[in-house]
């Protein structure tokens, strides 16, 4: 299985290593860096390199390649996901994972790695089951520590690798009983120019805070369970409850974690919180274009619109822009041709808009394609879909604890296409779409070539 | 400091070095330091101890024996979790002294009380069997009785020392199987994907295909109609088991638990139920771009192979998919995307409104800046045009447009296309072809370049007037082209000739005359190949009757294939289909059974062993990976038979024949494709004539070479039946020509039928035959052959006839015998020491070289020469004989020569020459031993041993000896000439 792992920072150094069975020389990362060298981008080096000897799977978090070298058939999700795992549970630990987090806890690094894998196969991988063995570092406990002389590994074994639940450690007392739950949903959409849903879709999340003692046994149950189309859970969720009485019903680690991911079916009309309408064009001849955007409420269920933020991804053409907004102030990046509009609190009263000119480079051809806007906003306590938790109810345990729920509803990859070129083209090319857990940036605008463009007739025949 | 009596001291000192081992810098040097430490009653410095000697006791084995006794008192403890850590520490200590200790523990762990314990042994299984894969069958009755543990936490740890250690006994798992089912969901989750996998393989062995009735494969449906007919299909109901069980898994979290569900429910489940598996890999393209990558990749395979299984599920489907890989996925994964749309679009087709569009939308991804993209475009154009008549003219349309693009890249894409496209249809579009002629002023891309001259050649009769025109302006630029361009302008000149050779024959012999004295040899091989052929000489008379046809042959249309076809024999999922070859200890999922094993050996009451065994052998079709197994051990039996063979009666030399025409034969079948890891021999009859410049030739790759239109569809698709006929009939001829002995198929087939009644005198007699019609027909006088059997004669006394192997003689035909009775057991003689023999005397070239492997000096006495006596190595077909003098020229005896500690490169194999027991002083020997390099010119290193010193020494073969001489009778050779 994984025979050694390696960390690369971003500049191609490797500090640590750690193998599993033999040693491997780092020599053969000389391959990985042959790789990343061709790609250009970190983002763009191959997951899975063939080597004559080994094979090598790495993944990109955080600005750091976790480069795992591998001897004979494995899976290759099994590896990537591993690799995450690490990613996660070093998070976990230092609230960070970066290379200078890695490198002052060096030590704990790889114990913790050390406990992860046996001879390459996951051992013990749940981060409440490692926090027992490998206390995370904490600021009052390595004052202490540098005082008594007492230890980060933890005396007493862990008990959660024994049982049947090993997200959970035993022993767990709280003066404070507490479970929050966060349900989380992102709306995914295309406007065309008129205004009208090209294609729309909801993805939500349950992030779960559980602080309570002992060993509860909690069952979570929704008012409208049917919007959920395709789910995924935690492990500790009891899949047979759900599938015969769409009830969570799970023992819950300690701590945060994520009760379960979910899609609500495209069959539902997705209500679209805001329309744009907008304009923007350039000359045949000239060097000047002109824009003008105006956002409004739609579907809010009367809720307030929060944190809007336009992204406009302007052709290279585009060398300034004179702008003036009625609420909210803009910027215009020149290098990245980027216009970034903070509009901010979205007032039904008076819509905000942005207008103004446009002046492109003299000379250079007309921009073929229009470029589109991205959308980004929040509205706080509200599911967009609809979905409302209905009740918590705990077992196992005898005391009461506290609970509650917060909904929120925020745009994922929100856009609106200015305008289409003629026959089937949608100008569609997203320009800096935020991946969906790591918050960086894993689509690079590139509006010059127009990377892809969708054939949308095709699109709808298919529909 | 690790010396100090303070813990802290300790602890600081320990994680210092811990931090020095993970930076990666040596810290082997404080081993003694830290093993003291090893007892230390603080458990954060045990902890660091124990993670030092593990990365370092395999460098200090002495030193570390010294903790052993820690981990063995450990061992008893009467907490779990320390027994458990000193087990796993145990393990994990690679030294091979302790196996036995190793051993001992995990039999005691493997029936521990505590749960955890036992997982822990069966985590060091794999360990043990990697430090000592001798311990085979003990750690196999151990997995067998924790494959019966009931527990969760076991069951994925042993399911994965199953699957390193012994993954073909399946048998194992029967008993097992429904448990596994049942526990599966509840197993953690790294566990379940390696159980989901492993019962994927089982599945395959033990159930019918669900799908045997729906099967898309015409053959296939006719003989499932059959099959139906007599038994209607029900699914096994454990097989039921495995499909309910798992389904729940594909709502995990982790996406390496469903990619394995999705591929479970995609080699296992029936069609209508492949479906459910859509939903859960659209949501995997949300995840990391790592895993987006994995997932497009296997449902690439997923829509290619199976197109119908998404065809309900298409609407939603490919619309989510599609969009969700414009949302989440990154760019670079935009060919990926396109060759997934191509089987939805190829549904699309069907329907009317589509069709007008079907082209148009292609022509925009051209814009697109990816190189690779277009590239991938641009061929699935051409799938698209091969594979749906109608769209065809559409289709070259557009590609012709795309040749005046700007983009070279483009344009060589599209010109290769075309030129795929165009050999459908040559006669309809010469103005295409014109078109593309006049390119070649501007293309450089060698590739578009050379496509087109093949183009004008293979049609020139539809562009007379244009054809010699490009040739002229070829001709004059040949020296600055690329070798693929230079190759096809030879073709282009030679069927010119051929054609047209009023205009064109000045131009040919000047274009000849320049390949003649090119740096390549490939080319200067052409050039000299093609006037032989095409320019009447008195010598090759009857062969350039057929040039024209040679060359003009009418080439079958090519098929087009997306690159993701080749992948499905690999296991969805698996890093083997990821990278399309063979990852090293992956496991073949087998084919269906024909007919279902038995299915009580799964139900849990106790079985005899008998009782197993017996359903075992009755499977039949057990799995591909068993039958290659048996040809293994029949490899393995030649050399039982040939070291009888001195004594034995007919029967048994008959048998080895057969054993060895085996491997020969399934050579010739391999033909055009790829040469798979075990096929590695040479053609190597056509080398000893070529002389020793020649080096490692592939089967296919000859046959390219020789006809360079079969090289082009080599090189795009698979040669059709027609192509790989005149292959062999060229080949033939080429032989012929070469005047080189080859065997062929047919030959080899109607032998065996005869050679059971032959003796074995006859085999040395037809060898002999063929030996000295050798030397008649070939142009090297026959003298040194005729000496060379008398010199050969002499010596006969002197060999021990046991220690030699016989050679092979794989064309046995029924030879009149003319020779006495005892002449034929001097050339029995002369057949079976052809190890002995100076290789000068059957080498046509008639000179040897000795290389020296021993000097003298340095052997303190002994010396050693080796030379490649191009002779057939007995045992194996695939080894290289390479002769070795010994000369003892010290004072006193040597005794025990043999070889020891054989290091190679991946693939090779040795077969060591028999020990020489005693070389007395003054005396030399010769001794054979058989290399296998591989088609590579890596040395073979070896310590060559006497009873007293060790000698290192590498044997290196030049390039030109990777050879393996072919014996034929006079009846085939005239057989091969008269074809």
């Amino acid at each position: 299985m994984i025979h050694s792992l390696f960390l690369i920072n971003y500049t191609g150094d490797i500090f640590l290593e750690k193998h599993w069975k033999s040693v491997i020389n780092r020599s053969v990362c000389d391959y990985f860096f042959e790789a990343k060298e061709k790609a250009l981008e970190p983002e763009n080096v191959p997951p899975i390199l063939q080597t004559p000897h080994h094979y090598l799977i790495n993944i990109y978090r955080g600005k750091l390649f976790f480069l795992a070298v591998i001897q004979t058939e494995v899976p290759p999700l099994f590896v990537i996901e591993f690799l995450h795992k690490v990613a996660d549970t070093l998070q976990d630990y230092f609230g960070d994972c970066s290379e200078g987090v890695i490198k002052d806890n060096l030590v704990t690094v790889y114990e913790i790695l050390e406990e992860m894998l046996d001879n390459g196969f996951p051992l013990a991988t749940e981060s409440n089951v490692l926090q027992e063995m490998i206390r995370p570092p904490t600021i009052l406990r390595s004052v202490v520590n540098t005082l008594t002389g007492g230890s980060n590994v933890g005396d007493t074994l862990p008990t959660g690798q024994l049982s049947n639940i090993p997200w959970r450690r035993a022993g767990v007392k709280y003066t404070n009983n507490e479970a929050y739950f966060d349900v989380i949903e992102e709306i995914d959409a295309i406007l065309d120019k008129s205004g009208s849903t090209v294609f729309a879709e909801i993805q939500g999340v349950i992030e779960a805070c559980v602080r309570l003692t002992g060993m509860p046994d909690l069952t979570l149950s929704f008012m409208n369970p049917r919007l959920l189309d395709d789910v995924s859970f935690h492990p500790c969720v009891r899949f047979k409850r759900w599938e015969s009485e769409r009830v969570l019903s799970f023992i819950p680690p300690d701590g945060n974690f994520t009760l379960m991911t979910y899609h609500v079916s495209s069959q539902n009309l997705v209500a679209i919180p805001v329309y744009v309408k907008q304009n923007i064009s350039f000359m045949e001849t000239g060097s000047c274009g002109r824009l003008d955007i105006t956002i409004g409420p739609k579907q809010t269920m009367g809720k307030t619109v929060e944190g809007l933020l336009v992204t406009i991804h302007m052709p290279k053409a585009v060398l300034s822009a004179n702008l003036t907004a009625t609420q909210g102030n803009y910027t215009y990046d020149l290098a990245t041709k980027v216009l970034v509009w903070d509009v901010g609190k979205l007032n039904p009263q008076k819509l905000p808009n942005l207008r103004g000119s446009l002046s492109v480079q003299s000379g250079a051809p007309k921009p073929e394609e229009n470029p589109s806007l991205n959308i980004d906003m929040k509205i706080q306590q509200l599911a967009i879909s609809g979905l409302k938790v209905n009740r918590l109810d705990m077992y196992g345990e005898k005391y009461k604890p506290f609970k509650g729920v917060k909904y929120l509803t925020r745009a994922g990859k929100f856009q609106c296409v200015l305008m289409f070129t003629k026959s089937v083209l949608g100008s569609l090319v997203p320009g800096g779409l935020t991946h969906p857990t790591e918050g960086e940036p894993c689509i690079r605008a590139d509006l010059d070539g127009g990377r892809l463009s969708f054939p949308h007739r095709l699109l709808h025949g298919l529909h | 400091m690790l010396d100090s009596n303070k813990d802290s001291l300790k602890l600081e000192a320990m994680k210092r070095i811990v931090a020095m081992i993970a930076r990666g810098k040596n810290a082997s040097d404080l081993f003694p330091a830290v093993v003291k430490n090893v007892a230390c009653k603080n458990i954060e410095v045990k902890k660091l101890v124990y993670v030092y000697l593990v990365r370092y006791a395999e460098e200090q084995q002495d030193l570390a024996l010294l903790s052993i006794s820690t981990f063995q008192r450990g061992l008893k403890d009467p907490n779990q979790l320390i027994r458990a850590s000193a087990l796993r520490v145990l393990s994990s200590i690679r030294v091979t002294i302790i196996v036995p200790i190793m051993m001992l523990a995990i039999k005691e762990a493997a029936s521990d009380m505590s749960p955890y314990v036992r997982k822990t042994a069966a985590h060091a299984i794999p360990k043990l069997y990697s430090l000592d894969p001798d311990q085979k069958d003990q750690l196999i009755e151990v997995i067998e009785k924790l494959l019966a543990d009931k527990t969760t936490l076991v069951a994925g740890s042993v399911v994965m020392a199953f699957e390193e250690v012994c993954p073909e006994r399946i048998d194992l798992i029967h008993k097992n199987y429904r448990k596994l089912c049942n526990l599966l969901i509840d197993v953690e989750e790294w566990g379940q994907v390696v159980i989901i996998n492993m019962l994927t393989r089982y599945a395959r062995t033990q159930f019918l295909n669900p799908n045997i009735n729906v099967s898309s494969d015409k053959e296939k449906k006719a003989e499932a109609a059959a099959l139906a007919k007599r038994k209607p299909y029900v699914m096994d109901p454990d097989h039921r088991l495995l499909l309910r069980n798992t389904k729940p898994l594909l709502q995990s979290r982790n996406a390496a638990v469903v990619m394995a569900v999705a591929q479970l429910y995609f080699h296992l489940a029936p069609k209508a139920e492949v479906g459910v598996i859509a939903k859960a890999l659209v949501r995997l393209l949300r995840s990391h771009s790592e895993v987006q990558y994995v997932v497009l990749q296997n449902v690439a395979t997923m829509t290619i192979k199976r197109r119908g299984m998404f065809e309900p599920y298409l609407k939603t489907f490919a619309t989510q998919l599609l969009y969700s890989f414009y949302f989440f996925c990154s760019w670079r994964f935009s060919p990926i995307l396109y060759k997934l749309f191509n089987p939805f679009e190829k549904l699309n087709i069907n329907n009317k409104k589509m069709r007008g569009c079907f082209s148009c939308p292609r022509q925009t991804y051209i814009k697109s800046v990816d190189k690779d993209f277009v590239a991938a475009t641009i061929q699935a154009i051409g799938r698209c045009a091969t594979n749906i008549g109608e769209v065809r003219d559409t289709c070259l349309n557009g590609l012709v447009q795309l040749l005046s693009n700007r983009d070279e890249l483009v344009v060589a894409e599209s010109v290769v296309v075309i030129k795929k496209l165009l050999q459908m249809q040559p006669e309809k579009h010469s103005d295409i072809i014109k078109h593309m002629a006049k390119l070649t002023d501007n293309i450089q891309v060698p590739m578009a370049r050379a496509s087109i001259l093949w183009l004008i050649g293979e049609y020139c009769e539809h562009v007379p007037k244009i054809a010699p025109d490009v040739l002229r302006k070829m001709a004059k630029s040949f020296t600055n082209e690329e070798d693929i361009v230079k190759l096809q302008i030879l073709n282009l000149a030679a069927k010119l000739y051929l054609t047209n050779s009023k205009q064109t024959k000045l131009l040919t012999q000047y274009v000849l005359n320049l390949a003649k004295y090119d740096q390549n040899y490939d080319i200067r091989d052409r050039a000299r190949f093609i006037r032989q052929l095409i320019v009447p000489t008195e010598k090759s008379g009857a062969l350039s009757k057929y040039a024209k046809k040679l060359f003009l042959a009418l080439k079958p249309a090519p098929v087009l294939e997306s690159p993701f076809k080749d992948r499905d024999h690999f296991q969805l999922g698996s890093l083997s289909h990821l990278l399309n070859a063979k990852a090293g200890g992956y496991q073949e999922l087998p084919d269906w059974p024909e007919a279902a094993p038995d299915p009580s050996v799964r139900n849990v009451e106790v079985f005899s062993l008998l009782e197993r065994v017996t359903t075992l052998t009755s499977v039949p079709e057990w799995t591909k990976c068993s039958s290659r197994e048996k040809r293994k051990e029949k490899k393995v039996e030649k050399p039982f038979y040939s070291d009888s063979e001195g004594e034995s009666g007919p029967t048994e030399s008959a048998d080895s024949g057969k054993f060895r025409r085996t491997p020969t034969r399934s050579r010739f079948r391999l033909g055009g494709g790829g040469g798979g890891g075990g096929q590695k021999e040479g053609v190597e009859e056509r080398i000893q004539e070529a002389g020793a410049r020649k080096r490692k030739v592939r089967l296919h790759f000859c046959f390219c070479v020789l006809i360079p239109e079969i090289r082009c569809y080599a090189l795009n698709i698979c040669p059709s039946e027609q192509s790989s006929e005149s292959d062999e009939r060229k080949r033939a001829r080429k032989s012929k020509q070469q005047k080189s002995e080859s065997e062929s198929e047919t030959d080899g087939d109607e032998e065996s039928d005869s050679e059971s009644s032959q003796s074995e005198s006859d085999d040395s007699e037809s060898e002999v035959d063929v030996k000295n019609k050798k030397a008649v027909q070939s142009k090297a006088p026959s003298k040194p052959v005729i000496k060379e059997t008398k010199k050969e004669k002499k010596e006969m006394s002197l060999l021990d006839l046991d220690d030699f192997e016989p050679a092979p003689s794989p064309q046995v035909t029924p030879v009149n015998s003319f020779l006495s009775s005892s002449l034929v057991t001097d050339l029995e003689g002369l057949s079976l020491s052809d190890s002995v023999l100076s290789p000068a005397a059957i080498s046509p070239s008639g000179t040897q070289k000795c290389y020296e492997l021993l000097h003298r000096i340095s052997g303190e006495g002994l010396s050693v020469e080796y030379c490649f006596s191009r002779q057939p190595f007995g045992p194996d077909a695939n080894m290289v004989a390479v002769q070795m003098h010994f000369a003892n020229s010290a004072a006193t005896d040597a005794k025990n020569l043999h070889m020891e500690d054989v290091k190679l490169q991946s693939g090779m194999r040795v077969t060591d020459f028999p020990e020489i027991e005693l070389l007395p002083a003054g005396e030399t020997t010769t001794a054979v031993m058989g290399i296998d390099f591989c088609d590579s010119t890596q040395a073979a290193n070896f310590q060559l041993c006497t009873h007293s010193r060790k000698f290192f020494v590498s044997i290196q073969p030049p390039v030109g000896e990777l050879m393996k001489p072919v014996f034929m009778t006079e009846n085939e050779f005239k057989k091969e000439q008269g074809e």
